[in-house]
């Protein structure tokens, strides 16, 4: 198949232009995330990681992200939901807050919640009185990450639940399935690799927010402090080996959820592939 | 189980979709809903299925009355157009579907589902693909799993929507064959809808047609093709010719045709319908002094296996019109393109529009008449 008519020349300028741009801004940042850990050599690297105070960081960004994903999952679900498969007054209201993360700056966010629930918040008096602390603590951290992540799972599924209709479900209720056995059955396990994807995406995100969580954090060390977070703090402290030795974790994370992505792709592409082949074929009845 | 659809309206938003229809399908019955499309078929498919609710009018099965009842009730079975089978699932999976997801109380035990599944692959002669999934079958096969999926709840009567629409012409005579014989087989009350009016035909006991949600008329494919209630009814059913003319003083006057009008006692203009096949052609006028001889002027000629058409031209008006004859007839008359011959047209159906908004109504439908 040769669908494009371009000279070669125009052709290997473009890629080569593309392959230069990403070298330049990616994979050489990559590369010296590396080589700027380990220049002190592996007992350094070992030592940065292993250093309790990061540990402590590791196990506040981990605990942070499950608590936001699963609720992003459930949000996202929830609502590419109502938005694919039912018609209802408001609709692009919906769909408009649900972007509403992408076009906030995430700073502007976390003063959001330092507005609310800091202490000359409007909530202030009620966290008082029920001896909530939110601002500069944990829960702030997961409000936070929770707010800048919730576009990406449902964001992922709307097109695909969109493209799949509602014959498969109107076919399970004719056949006498109640609404909550139609979800589990026939919705969900439809756009399994969607929530997949989502997930992944909002994951990474999670894990790697600086912006919001840095405005309601009060970097605390050992207690609210998350893996940018950390990083930030140890390069600000001139430690850049160990401040590069955390932040080849965020790097393994970027790397780990690419190959993730990718794998994805392909099966679902597979996917879409069995189907299209498929459809050359409907004309001829298979031999069974 | 029977079907009685009463007064039915249905709108979206400010589209009218269906206007008042009124439908009863007797008991055992195999129907064809026929339309073209937009016609709103689809619709009153769905709106007796409970996929879809009325603004207006009642649904009853039986006698009982199912309009507000929820889908999930009224134990409809409902072959989707583009089949909707479930695609994460395997065939079985598909047809135990309807079983597996009912209430433990009244859910049958695997083994019974089991059992049951593998008789509906037999039925439906697909024995042995029970573990493939939907997207290895043929468009053929898949029909057939979702018959069987909608089969396997025993359902009340079977709705199938252009049940053959999306598959080749030999699959689709081997499917229509097979719908036949299934519906001999289980006795059940099957509504299909269809815009091929060949498909409708066929296979139908009864014929509804439909047109910009109204229908037109329900009949057998006998009664529908030979004795069509309107002009639309008419040209929907099969090739036609029209000839324009005028009822004036109780005679219809086609171009230099005149004949008597037993019903009309009014003047305007009116339009002679005829199906190609009534029209004869000869070489010499009629021996009968009284009709009056149409000449026309062969246009063309186009063999289609065993018969033959004509195109051609009448003298008089130069309306253009078509004759269809055997292929031996045609040899008979040893006729060619440009040739003059006399045509005496049989059966045909005088239709008059006497207001705008007033469907034009049958006036004259003579036996024979030579014009
Ligand atoms: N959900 C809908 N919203 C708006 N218009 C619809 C909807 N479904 C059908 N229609 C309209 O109603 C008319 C009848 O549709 P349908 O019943 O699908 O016709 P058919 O099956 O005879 O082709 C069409 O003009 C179609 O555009
Ligand atoms: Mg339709």
């Amino acid at each position: 198949m040769k669908h494009v008519t371009e000279p070669a020349y125009v052709r290997w300028s473009l890629i080569a232009v593309a392959f230069l741009f990403l070298g330049l801004f990616l994979i050489l940042p990559l590369i010296a995330v590396f080589t700027e850990a380990f220049k002190q050599g592996a007992d350094v690297f070992f030592a940065a990681i292993s250093d309790p105070e990061t540990l402590s960081a590791v196990k506040l960004t981990l605990l942070v992200a499950a608590i936001s994903v699963p609720l992003n999952v459930t949000f996202g679900v929830a609502a590419a939901w109502a938005i694919a498969k039912f018609s209802f007054r408001g609709k692009n209201v919906l769909l408009t807050l649900i972007d509403l993360p992408f076009a906030v700056s995430p700073v502007i966010a976390g003063l959001i919640f330092v507005l609310l629930f800091g202490s000359e918040g409007i909530a202030a008096p009620l966290l008082a009185t029920l001896d909530l602390k939110i601002i500069f603590a944990v829960p702030g951290i997961v409000l936070a990450t929770t707010f800048v992540t919730f576009p990406f799972v449902a964001r992922e599924l709307i097109p695909v639940m969109e493209a799949q209709g509602k014959d498969e479900e109107e076919a399970a209720v004719s056949l006498g399935a109640s609404g909550w056995k139609t979800f589990w059955r026939v919705t969900l396990p439809n756009v399994k690799w969607g929530i997949l994807y989502g997930v992944i995406l909002c994951n990474a995100r999670a894990m790697g927010e600086f912006g919001a969580v840095s405005v309601v954090s009060g970097h605390i060390r050992g207690m609210t402090n998350t893996l940018p977070l950390h990083v930030e703090i140890l390069y600000n402290e001139y430690q850049f080996a160990a401040a590069f030795s955390v932040a080849t974790l965020l790097a393994v994370l970027a790397l780990v959820t690419l190959v993730v992505k990718s794998v994805i792709e392909w099966k679902t592409e597979r996917q879409f592939e069995v189907e299209e082949e498929y459809h050359f074929d409907v004309s001829g009845e298979r031999a069974g | 189980m029977s079907i009685e659809v009463v007064n039915i309206s249905k709108t979206y938003k400010n589209f009218t979709a269906l206007q008042n229809v009124n439908l009863h399908i007797p008991e055992g019955e195999l129907v064809a809903l026929l339309g073209p499309s937009g016609s709103g078929k689809t619709t009153l498919l769905r709106l007796i299925a409970g996929l879809e609710q009325a603004q207006q009018g009642s649904i009853l099965f039986n006698g009982e009355d199912n309009t507000n009842r929820d889908v999930r009730e009224r134990q409809v079975g409902f072959v989707f157009q583009h089949y909707a089978l479930f695609r994460h699932m395997t065939i079985f999976d598909n047809i135990a579907f309807g079983l597996t997801v009912r209430p433990r109380k009244t859910r049958p035990s695997k083994a019974e589902i089991r059992e049951k599944v593998h008789s509906l692959l037999r039925l439906v002669q697909l024995e042995g693909l029970a573990h493939r999934y939907p997207s290895q079958l043929s468009g053929g096969q898949r029909q057939r799993v979702a018959l069987a999926r909608a089969l396997a709840v025993e359902p009340k009567f079977l709705l199938l929507d252009e049940p053959f629409g999306a598959l080749d012409t030999k699959v689709r005579q081997e499917l229509r064959r097979w719908l036949r014989h299934l519906h001999g087989k289980l006795g059940l009350t099957i509504l299909f809808v269809t815009h091929d009016q060949e498909e409708a035909m066929e296979l139908a006991d009864r014929v509804v047609v439909m047109n910009e949600g109204r229908v037109e008329q329900v009949g057998t494919p006998e009664e529908i093709y030979h004795k069509p209630a309107n002009p639309f009814v008419y040209s929907f059913l099969g090739r036609v010719n029209l000839f324009h003319g005028r009822i004036q003083d109780g005679r219809i006057k086609l171009g230099e045709a005149e004949f008597e009008a037993e019903h009309a006692h009014f003047d305007g203009p009116a339009v002679g319908y005829m199906r190609p096949h009534d029209v004869e052609v000869s070489l010499h006028p009629p021996k009968s002094s009284a009709t009056t001889a149409v000449r026309a002027q062969i246009e063309r000629i186009t063999p289609l296996g065993p018969f033959v058409r004509l195109e051609l031209k009448r003298l008089d008006t130069k309306e253009v019109f078509e004759a269809e004859m055997s292929r031996q007839r045609f040899l008979e008359l040893n006729v060619v393109e440009g040739g003059l011959v006399y045509v005496t047209l049989h059966n045909v159906s005088i239709f008059v529009e006497n207001a705008p908004a007033i469907k034009p109504t049958r006036v004259y439908v003579p036996q024979q008449v030579s014009i």
